[in-house]
């Protein structure tokens, strides 16, 4: 680790000091690790939304004439299985966080970099399973893999993707342990709790929730597949088990990993509208605990997923109580987003479009809801395209805008390229148009019953779904240019090697190399002011201690 | 094309309370929606760096009182919606008396109803106006959900278990009827019509579909999918439970004076509270009757041994609703309520 084979003329950095294929496929460096994430979810994430694609050109007419009813639902799972255990859930933690956790609290890498190289290969053997899955015949069971539909009746490789998500759960369980003792006890001198920043307040929130969620989902599934193949009843009552307690188990992770989603994201508006606001986050203390308090409720609610299902009805309405109860968190961070505003100094750059977009489209998210937690309402719009609309306003509004507001604010710390700032703002405003076009009908759809994962639907649907289904092309071309500009910015961008080029506070940015060197700081920096604390640019958020002086022959060095 | 429309019909009474809980909430959510989006928006183009004419002084960054304003005010109202949503979900789901009851069965990829008198009918199901319908699903494979948007209610049919909804149908129509909860290939074309006669219409429309005589039981049982609706006698949901009775041989020790073995007395079951040897209490309803025909080892009544053969596998799910009306009919319980 020592030595350096670097010899080029560039400041020494984490991406030109090795440049064998090998110095990064057993790198142990988080920062290496969190590009070859990034390489790899950026893929995911194109084949599943070719797969929305697909699913949407099917639906813009009401007539089940492109494909077959089996390849359409081949084609939802495709997109659902994809996007969450391959994209969404690895998103914000594996790439942001494992690039910036360390950057952010001070420290040399996480605390154990051999398991977060681990966890990128068992993520990559999970994802290579499902995707032969997929590829052998694909799987039809949706996202959810209800019983005992997916354990009794489904055709194909259903177990061959079930132990892909097992694989890609451990993978995740891998980061979330690292980053739990990374953030405990890896944080430098003088960053105590309230002064970390709200990034990583929230992925502390997210990495408990992998912890304690995906343990369950793993076994589950697990069972699953053991119910497939040896047919001892678990799940299917004609074995003797209980379809309802699959339910229970499945969301007992499902519903949490929504946060595993949402928090990240939040975690990252919460620095880009700091950084853009020049102003430091309004409430710190309340949006710091709103992520744990998610964390913590959103524990509990997991059965506002079953109100129709037979669960007993009591049960329902304590679920839907802890349900209203964890919704107000997420206003209070809005709230306070707002507050940070308020009276700062906006810069418009692309970041902040994606912050306020986020804004926008997570507080109707949000709000929808309001609609499913309530019982009766929920009863009436649950299996409907409301639902679709309102997951999707919240993980693609929400959690995909956080994530490209990280990919364009970190993108210069990253890659020492700033990406050009015209597409950029573009891209940002075709996304948003785009995504409300394509899901705001579906809004309209679900509370007039139409029900979701259908094939075919009645003829008075027909103009909603074909605005849906436009929306999704200027949607598609709003994901793409940021792909294309952020790859072509990697050659021709401009070079960025000022440390801090957005002006924003945070380790990171003041006291970390554009890119930064491979060992992150030259020695273990000392924090001595709080997160955000813009209110007196003059003094630093810490600094990196000169190396004592080597006095020979002195007794006390 | 232009048959355009924006919102679903409103056809039943819990469907108008819900309606108005929906809007309610829509009201809410866009009231806090166009604070939150306008109030960034302006925010952000108030506040833009380049604008040097505003006021930035005092510019706090935490104030303990906005904050509770914040978290308690939406907390009030979430409270209030919690309850308004959690009243109208016990009126649909929580046991009523006084009902017509329709059991429905669902299956890959089909609604099989069956109606007190006998009536069968599939991906179609005829209601009254103005009675409170109290609907019984059931599933034979996987899990299905029976969904009417017209009248806002919708319940899984999930195999092995009975669940229940109860609404009042208001308006003579015809109305869309889905499966929404996904259950395979032809998921999409497991829909059909809700039709809701008047009452007079309804009578005549039962009279007329009332099965034939010679639709003994066990026939149109086994053959199950038969064209809805089924033709022939006018034999009632419990007789035909009766036929399946004899056919499976039940009436070798049950209701058989003379029987071999000591028996429960089924005449005495349905509504009974129920002792079990393991001290548990159970009560005498359609999941207890289901489970004791097919898995009668499951819960033995106190006093009695377990010597009933297990029917898993046997009989059918229409059989076994017609098999538990039978039962019903025997403790003097009408059938389906009045």
């Amino acid at each position: 680790m020592a030595t350096t084979t670097y010899t080029g003329g560039q400041k020494q950095n984490y991406l030109n000091w090795k440049t064998t294929l090998a110095s990064w496929l057993f790198t142990l460096d988080h920062k290496r690790i969190a590009i070859l994430y990034l390489v790899s979810i950026s893929i995911f994430f194109l084949l599943g939304g070719l797969a929305a694609g697909v699913v949407r050109a099917e639906l813009a007419t009401p007539k089940g004439d492109l494909l077959t009813s089996d390849v359409y639902n081949k084609m939802f799972s495709a997109h659902g299985i994809i996007m969450i255990f391959l994209f969404l859930i690895p998103s914000i933690p594996a790439v942001f966080g494992n690039f910036l956790l360390p950057l952010m609290i001070g420290a040399r890498d996480v605390a154990f970099p051999r398991l977060n190289l681990l966890s990128w290969y068992v993520f990559m053997a999970g994802a290579a399973c499902i995707l032969i899955a997929i590829l052998r015949g694909g799987i039809d069971t949706g996202w959810t893999f209800y019983t005992p539909y997916s354990s009794s009746f489904a055709k194909g490789e259903v177990s061959l993707a079930i132990v892909g998500i097992f694989l890609t759960g451990f993978s995740s369980i891998f980061t979330g342990i690292n980053f739990l003792v990374t953030i405990h006890k890896m944080r430098a001198p003088g960053m105590t709790w309230f002064r970390l920043p709200l990034f990583v307040w929230a992925m502390y929130a997210t990495s408990l929730i992998q912890v304690l969620g995906t343990p369950v989902v793993a076994i589950t599934l697990l069972l699953v597949a053991v119910e497939r193949t040896f047919r001892i009843g678990i799940f299917d009552p004609s074995l003797g088990g209980d379809p309802i307690l699959f339910q229970h188990l499945f969301w007992f992770y499902s519903h949490p990993a929504v946060y595993i989603m949402i928090l990240p994201a939040m975690g990252v508006i919460s620095e880009v509208i700091s950084a853009f606001s020049k102003r430091r986050v309004f409430g710190y203390h309340f949006v710091a605990f709103s992520s744990l308090a998610i964390a913590i409720i959103g524990f509990l609610v997991w059965g506002h997923h079953m109100y129709t299902s037979g669960q007993s009805m009591y049960a329902g309405i304590v679920f839907s109580f802890l349900t209203w109860i964890v919704a107000i968190p997420s206003a209070i961070k809005t709230f306070n987003w707002m507050a940070t505003i308020w009276k700062g100094r906006v810069h418009w750059d692309t970041p902040m479009l994606y912050a306020l977009g986020f804004m926008g489209l997570f507080v109707i998210g949000g709000l929808t809801g309001l609609h499913l937690a309530a019982l009766a309402t929920n009863v009436h719009l649950t299996d409907t395209y409301f639902v679709v609309a309102h997951f999707h306003y919240v993980m693609v509004g929400g959690a995909i805008m956080g994530y490209l507001a990280a990919l364009h604010f970190w993108w210069p710390k990253m890659t020492g390229r700033m990406y050009p700032e015209g597409w950029g703002k573009l891209a940002a405003l075709l996304v948003f148009v785009g995504f409300n076009l394509t899901f705001f009908p579906q809004f309209l759809l679900g509370y007039m019953g139409m029900p979701r994962r259908y094939h075919s639907y009645p003829e008075e649907w027909a103009v909603l779904n074909l605005l849906s289904t436009a929306g999704s092309t200027v949607l598609g071309l709003g994901y793409l240019l940021p792909v294309i500009y952020l790859t072509w910015s990697l050659k021709y961008g401009t070079v960025v090697t000022e440390r801090n080029p957005w002006g924003a506070r945070g380790l990171e940015w003041e006291l970390v190399d554009t890119p930064p060197d491979p060992h992150n700081f030259e020695r273990t920096p000392i924090v001595t002011r709080p997160a955000y604390d813009y209110n007196h640019p003059e003094e630093p958020t810490g600094f990196v201690p000169k190396p004592r002086p080597v006095v020979v022959g002195g007794k006390d060095g | 094309m232009w048959n355009f429309p924006l919102v679903p019909p409103t056809a039943s009474k819990e469907g108008e309370a819900i309606s108005l809980l929906y809007w309610t909430i829509t009201t809410i959510a866009i009231v806090f929606g166009t604070i939150v989006l306008l109030g960034a928006i302006y925010l952000a183009v108030r506040y833009r760096a380049s604008n040097n004419a505003v006021d930035r002084s005092n510019a706090t960054d935490s104030d303990l009182r906005i904050e509770l304003a914040w978290t308690l005010i939406p907390l009030v109202i979430a409270m209030v919606m919690f309850g308004w949503a959690a009243k109208l979900y016990a009126d649909i789901y929580a046991p009523r008396e006084g009902y017509y009851e329709v059991f429905v069965i669902g299956k890959q990829w089909m609604w099989h109803c069956q109606h007190p008198n006998g009536a069968r009918e599939n991906n179609m199901l005829t209601l009254p106006a103005g009675r409170l319908v109290k609907v019984s699903l059931i599933s034979q494979d996987v899990i299905h959900a029976f969904s009417i948007p017209a009248f806002r209610v919708k319940r899984d049919a999930v195999p092995g278990r009975y669940n229940a909804m109860y609404f009042t149908p208001t308006k003579p129509g015809v109305y869309h009827l889905f499966c929404t909860e996904y259950c395979g290939t032809k998921h999409a074309e497991m829909i059909g019509k809700v039709v809701v006669l008047p009452e007079n219409e309804f009578q005549k429309w039962l009279e007329k579909n009332a099965p034939g005589a010679t639709a003994a039981a066990a026939t149109a049982a086994t053959t199950g999918s038969a064209a809805a609706p089924a033709t022939g006698g006018t034999l009632t949901l419990a007789q035909q439970g009766e036929q399946v009775f004899k056919a499976l041989g039940c009436n070798a020790c049950h209701l058989n004076p003379n029987s071999p073995v000591k028996v429960p007395d089924l005449t005495k079951t349905w509504g009974d509270t129920i002792k079990l040897t393991d001290g548990r209490v159970v009560k005498g309803d359609e999941a207890y009757i289901r489970e004791s025909i097919l898995n009668p080892a499951a819960k033995i009544r106190e006093g009695y041994q377990n010597l009933m053969p297990p029917y898993q596998g046997q009989v059918s799910e229409e059989q076994l609703v017609q098999l538990i009306a039978y039962i019903k009919s025997l403790a003097g319980a009408s059938n389906g309520g009045k």
